[in-house]
């Protein structure tokens, strides 16, 4: 088989490892672990090499990368952990993701996982040990070599300096990979890093700016074929009958193959699949689903939000404690359905061979990809190799418990009998559910006399994303799913709340939901915060030395806070027409307050200027985070100008970015980004500057128009 | 059969007068750094240069491209506006996922080809029909900004 593109990383992979060299693998150590149990197939020792670091004889230096790159950086990050330890120059590393495997699992999380914010930081002490041991076994490989002690050496850019002798590592690794490994070997201290804290530039920049980096919709080799699925427009749906007599008149077309999610267009190319899956006739049977409508499911909701929820917190009596407010708030918020849209539709290439099975996609979860795969094929795991190219934008949407795009694409190439890449359309992306839930909370406050929060009822309804994850057992306690309420149970605002209580009503529907950048907080931060201005406003109180005030006890969220509000110059005179809103809140181990500068005319908002201060604890790489810090603003506004997802008559209404529109160049404010100088515990950085984006911006209308935004989008709300 | 003159080439493609250009290229010239993100002009993923101006590939007919030039991101490191914009790109670190960059750039190439020194408000008007999930965009006018004073 002659492989056409697939990056040589890719293929070196598998002889690289045997043909020699220092290898360095770890077990988890000191693992945390979420889950209840293992996923299926993850006890199984994978046959491919497990290593963070390979340092070939002929010099080459080769990090693996236990999480996937899907823009936020790790490529670099990671590699900047073991190049701190292990003294050679980034630019001398090359860089591959790991297969799936054992070694590979989230020091936290306990499986192999790209997501919650967590790489940087759950990373930080094993890639810096993987650099710290190899760099320990190459000085006594030096050592002995040179009869010297490795007290007399000094490492410097891949080579081992013993006087006026200089040894490669390369030519040291073989007699290194010898040496019996040191359980645990001393790290730097701080004080001489030259690597970490310094401000990075992108190691995978070249190759995403002239077209020749590799995604998932790139893989390419003499014998695929490309299939387009016709899957079902209401969620269950059942297919009744096809005909695909048209179809198959399309040149190019293969095959036409059933599978359990639809039926798959086999063909030459993505043109003739495509023209061909829009040429099949085809009865579906909709199921009890034919009905589903957001509107009738937020009445829905409504009506259960009225009973008894599951208790996520509770403290005093509220019912009484409210007959002694001297002022009391009620509000309704709700949120849409929300789709990911990845810039890169979601895509799978499976080749299936006789003993083993070839799968090339980009995926957040490599080891359970790996897993259904196994199961469909009736393969063991470790017949299975998942190859993961570049992610084109993931934001939770590449990283499912389901293995939806995974399994069908296998279960396409089986039935078509031949390797095949599954591609989704934009329209299929976007209709195929796995959304960020709806949600509804009602909400009862009473301010005492001074305008501070005295009782506080606070009930939300929400599909829970945890339900049948591996992540359920840990997740979901006496009816509450964690996500579901993160930043509204665990809230500092509620908890200083002395009569307080915070249900969750979880309804089930066939609507397939997923974590979103940022989870639960997407919604609960928008509610939060702008119940904050709310009670503000009714306090007569200006909505920072409000939130100063509640936050006392909270230096962080505080430091966030006055950060942001002082270079935003929080108070000072703005343009005519030009108001600030204000949101603070934690997520993902970290504390971001944004200020957002909007004005509307007309009713278009129009937002000039973003200050975002995060406190994120020890910051590996500013110029990475920064990043983060800007992407986390666009994805949340895009969400709060204009994204909804919403269901009529069973089906979605929305199918590309004509209808589901994302935030453009000309919308773009000006986003300016400071850290908070901190040593404190480290957090994340992909998602938190996403939750305080979207009250930042509804606080900045009220400002401006008086009115109270409690429904997204803002679009539907100022038309 | 049709002859497509792609980044100076002669390219004899058997394919369908109505296929896209975007999956002539992908698909049959297997050149895979013009990427497919909506398949309705919506996202500029697609974006190639036909005689110099930016197209969406992903709706325009092969047909269209024959008796033309057509140009890729393949081609911007030989192009001398491309070159600046790719290292203005780098310089200041503007790629994410990278997925929606080869027609990011293509858009900015094109646009400083015609226009020496672009407003915020060009930028806005030849770069909006470029979406980037990963938000990008301030980065993007940097980026622009600098290549043209590196042009100038």
């Amino acid at each position: 088989m002659e492989i056409k593109n697939i990056s040589r990383r890719t293929f070196l992979k598998a002889s690289a490892f045997i043909a020699g060299g220092l290898v360095i693998a770890f077990s988890i150590p000191h693992a945390k672990r979420f889950m209840s149990k293992s996923p299926a197939g993850s006890d199984a020792q994978n046959f491919t090499p497990n290593a963070f670091l390979h340092i070939g004889n002929d010099d080459t230096i080769t990090v693996l990368l236990a999480h996937s790159e899907m823009g936020q950086s790790i490529w670099t990050t990671l590699p900047m952990l073991i190049a701190e330890e292990l003294d050679v120059e980034l630019d001398r590393i090359r860089i591959e993701h790991a297969p799936p495997a054992p070694v590979y699992a989230h020091t936290a999380y306990g499986l192999q996982i790209t997501g919650g914010s967590t790489t940087t930081w759950s990373e930080f002490d094993r890639y810096r040990q993987a650099g710290a041991m190899s760099r320990t076994l190459l000085v006594m490989a030096a050592a002995q070599r040179l009869g010297v002690q490795p007290g007399d050496c000094r490492t410097e850019n891949g080579m081992v300096i013993v006087g006026d002798q200089r040894l490669t590592y390369g030519e040291l690794a073989d007699d290194a990979a010898k040496l019996e490994a040191p359980g645990e070997v001393p790290l730097r201290d701080p004080s001489q890093w030259k690597i970490i804290g310094k401000a990075t530039k992108r190691l995978d920049s070249r190759e995403k700016i002239d077209g020749s980096a590799i995604f998932g919709q790139d893989i390419q080799f003499e014998g695929l074929k490309t299939a387009v699925v016709a899957r079902s427009p209401y969620f269950k749906g059942k297919l009744k009958s096809f005909d695909d007599s048209a179809a198959k008149q399309i040149p190019g077309v293969v095959k036409v193959v059933e599978v359990p999610t639809g039926v798959a267009v086999v063909a030459d190319n993505f043109w003739a699949a495509k023209q061909g899956r829009d040429a099949l006739k085809i009865e579906w049977d909709a199921g009890s689903n034919a009905k589903l409508d957001s509107e009738q499911m937020f009445a829905d909701f409504r009506q259960m939000a009225s009973g008894k929820g599951a208790i996520a917190s509770a403290a005093g009596v509220p019912d009484s404690a409210f007959n002694k407010a001297r002022k009391t708030l009620t509000a309704e918020y709700t949120m849409p359905y929300l789709a990911h849209s990845p810039m890169e539709p979601l895509n799978c290439t499976v080749k299936i061979g006789k003993n083993s099975c070839d799968i090339w996609t980009g995926t957040q979860a490599p080891g359970l990809e790996q897993a259904a795969a196994a199961a469909i094929l009736g393969m063991k795991p470790e017949q299975v190799n998942v190859h993961t190219p570049f992610l084109g934008g993931g934001f939770g949407r590449r990283g499912n418990p389901a293995t939806d795009f995974v399994s069908e694409a296998t279960h396409v190439a089986k039935a078509a009998g031949m390797p095949v890449k599954t591609i989704w359309t934009r329209e299929d992306d976007v209709k195929g559910g796995f959304y960020r839930p709806m949600n509804l909370h009602q909400v009862k406050i009473g301010l005492d006399e001074a305008g501070n929060p005295l009782a506080w009822q606070h009930t939300c309804v929400g599909q829970s994303i945890m339900t049948g994850t591996p992540f359920e057992a840990y997740m979901i306690k006496d009816g509450v799913d964690a996500t579901s309420v993160e930043g509204v149970a665990d809230s500092p605002y509620i908890k200083a709340t002395p009569h307080h209580l915070v249900d969750l009503h979880t309804p089930k529907i066939d609507v397939p939901v997923l974590w979103w950048r940022s989870v639960g907080h997407s919604q609960n931060a928008f509610v939060m915060e702008s119940l904050i201005d709310e009670m503000a406003h009714a306090a007569g109180r200006d909505p920072l030395e409000y939130r100063r005030h509640l936050l006392k006890d909270h230096p962080r969220h505080l430091a966030a806070l006055n950060l942001a509000a002082e270079k935003a110059q929080w108070g000072s005179k703005l343009p005519a027409g030009v108001f600030r809103g204000l949101a603070v809140h934690e997520s993902f181990g970290s504390y971001v307050a944004e200020v957002a500068e909007v004005s509307v005319v007309n009713g278009e908002v129009k937002i000039h200027r973003v200050v975002c201060a995060i406190d994120c604890g020890l910051v590996v790489n500013p110029e990475s985070l920064a990043a983060q810090m800007e992407s986390g603003i666009v994805f949340g506004l895009s969400a709060a100008l204009s994204g909804k997802i919403s269901l009529k008559n069973g089906q979605i209404e929305q199918t590309n970015f004509n209808n589901y529109p994302v935030l453009r160049m000309s919308q773009m404010p000006k986003v300016e980004v400071y850290v908070v100088p901190s040593t404190d515990k480290m957090g994340g950085a992909g998602e938190p500057a996403t939750p305080p984006i979207a009250p930042a911006v509804t606080n900045a209308i009220f400002a401006a128009t008086g009115k109270r935004i409690r429904t997204l989008p803002i679009a539907d709300q100022l038309a | 059969m049709l002859t497509l003159n792609i980044n100076g080439q002669e390219r004899q493609l058997d394919v369908p007068e109505d296929m896209p250009i975007l999956w002539a290229l992908r698909d049959v010239a297997q050149m895979t750094g013009t990427k497919f993100g909506c398949g309705m002009a919506q996202c500029g993923a697609c974006t190639v240069h036909l005689d110099g101006q930016p197209i969406r590939s992903c709706v325009t007919p092969v047909a269209a491209a024959v008796g033309k030039k057509l140009t890729t991101i393949e081609q911007m490191s030989n192009d001398p506006v491309g070159q600046a914009v790719q290292s203005a790109w780098q310089e200041l670190d503007v790629v994410q996922c990278g997925f929606c960059q080869s027609g990011q750039i293509m858009a900015a190439t094109a646009l400083l080809a015609s226009n020496k020194s672009p407003t915020d408000a060009d930028i806005d008007v030849a770069m909006s029909g470029n979406i980037c999930r990963c938000g990008t965009y301030p980065r993007i006018r940097a980026a622009i900004h600098q290549a043209a004073e590196k042009l100038a």
